[in-house]
């Protein structure tokens, strides 16, 4: 722990200001890592934590400030010169080439060689060492496409061990991982740290924080808001400390009064793009006025429900039915029509064309319609002020509706789209992910705003990799395993465990009928 | 980023006007032009010869007389065509590289049916519309066959639009050529080339320079303005960007992608078809296929240095066609190959394709970025 201060700390960061042209990204800010410990970064988006990151790790040059490594005073001009004095990156999105192999990957830009010829087998010996002494078990021959997701990540911890980093930065970490896959990981993070490495380790999760920090500082706005011990520290004083303001954890939310069925699954069977079948034989019903939630580690289907229902991807067998219709073969166009709305997983993707103006994505489903086009022509005045409308009503933080959506952060880029799919006459919902990577303030407000339409009648399907957000927003809760619904649960009485048990084996034989 | 954007963003009339006079988006390419130029002009002193000299007489050949004005502008008129054809298929997120093909299917479509008999009794102000809308069919139907071929099977249409060029060639030459049976050809002629049109059909010549000034340069303006109108006015036009922007939120979003794409590849067609009805119809009065040879492919140069904005390949046209209509005048006096503005060309797109040169050596700021995107979404494919 942090007790004795004397010593010299492996990295000292001290009054580091870095800025892009309109924007303070970094002000004045102090890190302190010490060796053996785990230093939380913790902020909101955009609070500066990856731009910090990057100026450690040699990708930015600070404007002002100082970075010592073990006392030595250090400017790095490049990656490789933060990595020569012993500094790693586990980065949010893996930089693996999925072709190769484990060894093959982790030799990558650092290839040793016999001759003219790569020594693969020196690699994988020195791989095996490292893997036996962190407990990182990885089979260096698999390809890494094959890995799951929590392997390609300890690839890539081992990628930065092999590389000899004793300071290792981790990126948002179990932002990808499912919750046992995160208990998993801790271990691993905590035998780094017994065996002498620093870590830094950047999050916006709170409870995750308390769990494995020995230090927290936490940015706002690019400067430091505060440094806590977790032993005095609790979620609320985190979150006040990120957030600036006092922040309501539990979303409220009045009984549901359910009605009848507005989306009627009946044994769907769907293949990813790889022709895999990962929906298979999945049947749920969602009633006007009630959440129902589905929980699962992610790529159980989730996604190609999503899709199916939606209309995005043809179902192999089953049917949907939508406010009565049957809805199995009709185009998105056809779903949309019938008063659905989908708030997409994949927001950049799918949510928004990035390079139009917030005006235009606001009608990107109905453009076609009056008042917005009079016969093929756009009609420009109703498209503006039905975007006045809704950027005020849904509180998108914007200088005005022309300004491309690409230039927004993300918590007013998913406002767009939630404005967008939660206007008009809509009657089912399906909402997939809608707070990925967001802010507390836009989390609130976007659960706010799905409650409030479910309180109107609406039928809402809501997909997540959150369990909180499944627990605390929804009126029933099924869980999702290779493609079924392995159990059914009120909202009231569910419970974290009950449910992470049943989303990692998919075991718990009474509730395959619940789920049928 | 949420710094003072409230500056940036005035309203109205105001943004209008704003947006009329911003000469940032075509400070690349003028850059570009100048600084070819430049390093022309010390290729031309390299082989001794006063580059101002050259120049001088470039110049005036572009621009010395009346006539020379005529020319250059008569030759600018199908470039607007060839643009179009790879603009508008550009904005759908495609890269139409067949606008060579669809002019000459265009171009033997527009004279097959100027050679009708009837067309000799019908009015010109009917007879005129019916070439021009054969040549635009023509261009179209070429153009509608990558575009369903790619919408539906995923064949890329760079491939697809190569190869139907290789085939429209030699299918018109065909045509053009054979004797026995005769398809098209003029027997009376030496060179191959199809009987001249109705009389009716022909555009009216404006000025009679070398080559001829004719309507048909209303016709191809009126023809930029109505693409300009289309993608920014229409929905169909806003359906077309969304899928050349995001062609994943336009799925979304209910468009029905493959109708666009295979839409916006037949109207590319369709403006090279139409561009080459007017040379039909106006310069040639018959149909010839040597007349049309590297105007698709100029014409790809001619659409990326306006950046495939419809409005800004007039001008663009007009300094193609210009400096190839000036070059001879510069070869008599000042013994320069034409090869040289050829070459200038070329360097002017070299300089807007690395545009990052350009913004160094002039200073010039801003979204080096957002143009590289826009300009690789054709070959990404996705």
């Amino acid at each position: 722990m942090a007790g004795d201060d004397e010593r010299i700390p492996v990295l000292d960061v001290r009054g580091v200001t870095k800025t892009f042209p309109g924007v303070i990204a970094n002000e004045d800010v102090d890190l302190v890592l010490h060796e053996g410990e785990i230093h939380c970064l913790l902020g909101e988006n955009g609070a500066g934590k990856s731009t910090l990151m990057n100026v450690v790790f040699g990708l930015y040059q600070p404007d002002k400030g100082s970075i010592r490594v073990r006392g030595e005073q250090v400017q790095f001009t490049g990656v490789g010169d933060a990595i020569d004095h012993g500094i790693g990156m586990v980065h949010q999105h893996f930089q693996l080439i999925p072709v190769f192999t484990v060894a093959e990957n982790v030799i990558l830009g650092n290839e040793l060689t016999n001759g003219p010829f790569l020594d693969i087998n020196e690699a994988r010996r020195r791989i095996i060492e490292l893997e036996d002494k962190y407990g990182l078990a990885v089979d260096p021959d698999a390809k890494v496409g094959d890995l799951s997701v929590g392997e390609q990540q300890r690839v890539e911890v081992i990628k930065a061990l092999f590389r000899e980093a004793e300071i290792l930065i981790l990126d948002e970490p179990t932002a990808v991982l499912t919750p046992g896959e995160v208990d998993e990981f801790f271990g691993v993070v905590r035998s780094l740290v017994d065996q002498g490495k620093s870590i830094i380790f950047i999050t916006h999760k709170l409870r995750e924080v308390l769990a494995v920090a020995d230090r927290i500082t936490v940015l706002r706005n690019g400067k430091v808001a505060g440094t806590a011990d977790p032993s005095t520290a609790t979620q609320k004083s985190l979150a006040n400390l990120m957030v600036g303001r006092e922040v309501v954890f539990q979303v409220a939310k009045g009984d549901a009064h359910p009605g009848d069925p507005v989306i009627k699954i009946t044994g769907l069977r769907v293949e990813d793009v790889r022709g895999a079948r990962t929906v298979n034989g999945l049947s749920v019903e969602v009633r006007a006025g009630e959440i129902f939630g589905v929980a699962g580690v992610e790529g159980n289907g989730q996604r190609e429900l999503v899709e199916a229902v939606t209309g995005m991807r043809p179902k192999i067998g089953g049917t949907v039915e939508i406010l009565g219709q049957d809805a199995t073969k009709m185009s998105p166009r056809q779903i949309t029509e019938l008063g659905t709305g989908h708030i997409p997983e994949d927001r950049n993707k799918h949510g928004v064309v990035g390079a139009y103006s917030i005006a235009d994505n606001l009608i990107l489903n109905r453009y076609f319609k009056p008042p917005f086009a009079r016969r093929w022509l756009r009609n420009e005045a109703a498209i503006a002020s039905e975007a006045e409308e809704l950027v005020a009503q849904f509180d998108v933080r914007t200088p005005g509706i022309h300004v491309a959506v690409d230039n927004l952060s993300g918590g007013n880029q998913q406002k767009v789209i939630v404005a967008r799919e939660l206007t008009g006459d809509v009657k089912a919902l399906v909402v997939a992910q809608p707070t990925r990577g967001l802010d507390v303030g836009s989390i609130e407000f976007i659960h706010n705003a799905i409650i409030a339409l479910r309180d109107k009648g609406v039928g809402v399907l809501l997909v997540s990799a959150e369990l909180d957000e499944i627990l605390s927003l929804s009126d029933r809760i099924g869980v999702l395993y290779r493609g079924r619904l392995v159990g059914t649960f009120d909202g009231a009485d569910a419970t974290r465990e009950e449910l992470g048990y049943l989303m990692a084996t998919g075991a718990a034989p009474e509730s395959e009928e619940a789920a049928s | 980023m949420g710094t003072d954007q409230r500056d940036l963003e005035p309203s109205g009339f105001r943004l209008k006007v704003q947006e009329a006079f911003q000469l940032q988006p075509v400070l690349v390419p003028l850059y570009a032009i100048l600084l070819s130029f430049i390093v022309g002009g010390i290729l031309i002193a390299l082989i001794g010869v006063n580059p101002f000299e050259a120049y001088w007489a470039l110049l005036r050949g572009m621009f010395g007389s009346k006539d020379n004005i005529a020319a250059s502008v008569a030759r600018s008129v199908p470039f607007m065509g060839s643009a179009l054809a790879l603009a508008f298929a550009f904005r759908a997120g495609l890269f139409n590289i067949g606008a060579e093909g669809q002019l000459l299917v265009g171009g033997v479509t527009a004279a097959w049916v100027g050679t009708w008999a009837w067309m000799t009794d019908t009015p010109a102000i009917i007879a005129i519309p019916i070439i021009l809308l054969a040549g635009a069919f023509g261009g179209f139907m070429w153009g509608w066959v990558p575009g369903i071929l790619r919408a539906k099977t995923g064949a890329h249409e760079v491939i697809s639009t190569i190869m139907l060029n290789s085939i429209a060639l030699f299918l018109v030459r065909w045509i053009v050529n054979s004797r026995d049976p005769v398809i098209l050809r003029d027997l009376e002629a030496s060179v191959p080339r199809t009987e001249a049109i109705s009389d009716t059909a022909e555009l009216p010549t404006i000025i009679d320079s070398q080559p001829p000034l004719h309507w048909g340069l209303f016709v191809m303006l009126g023809v930029c303005f109505l693409i300009a109108f289309v993608l920014k006015r229409t929905t169909f036009g806003f359906e077309t960007i969304t899928v050349g922007t995001n062609p994943h939120a336009a799925r979304y979003a209910g468009m029905s992608v493959d109708r666009i794409i295979i839409l916006a590849m037949a109207i590319s067609g369709a403006c090279a078809g139409i561009a080459a009805a007017s040379e039909v119809s106006g310069t040639n009065q018959l149909f010839q296929p040597g007349t049309f040879a590297l105007i698709g492919f100029d014409g790809i140069a001619v659409a990326l240095l306006a950046r495939a904005n419809p409005i800004g390949i007039i001008p663009s046209a007009l300094l193609w066609g210009s400096l190839l209509s000036g070059a001879p005048l510069m070869q008599q006096e000042a013994d320069v190959s034409i090869d040289v503005v050829r070459i200038i060309q070329s360097m002017v797109l070299l300089f807007v394709a690395a545009d990052a040169i350009v913004r160094y050596i002039f200073r010039v700021r801003g979204e080096a970025e957002a143009h590289i995107k826009a300009s690789t979404t054709g070959w990404a494919g996705q």
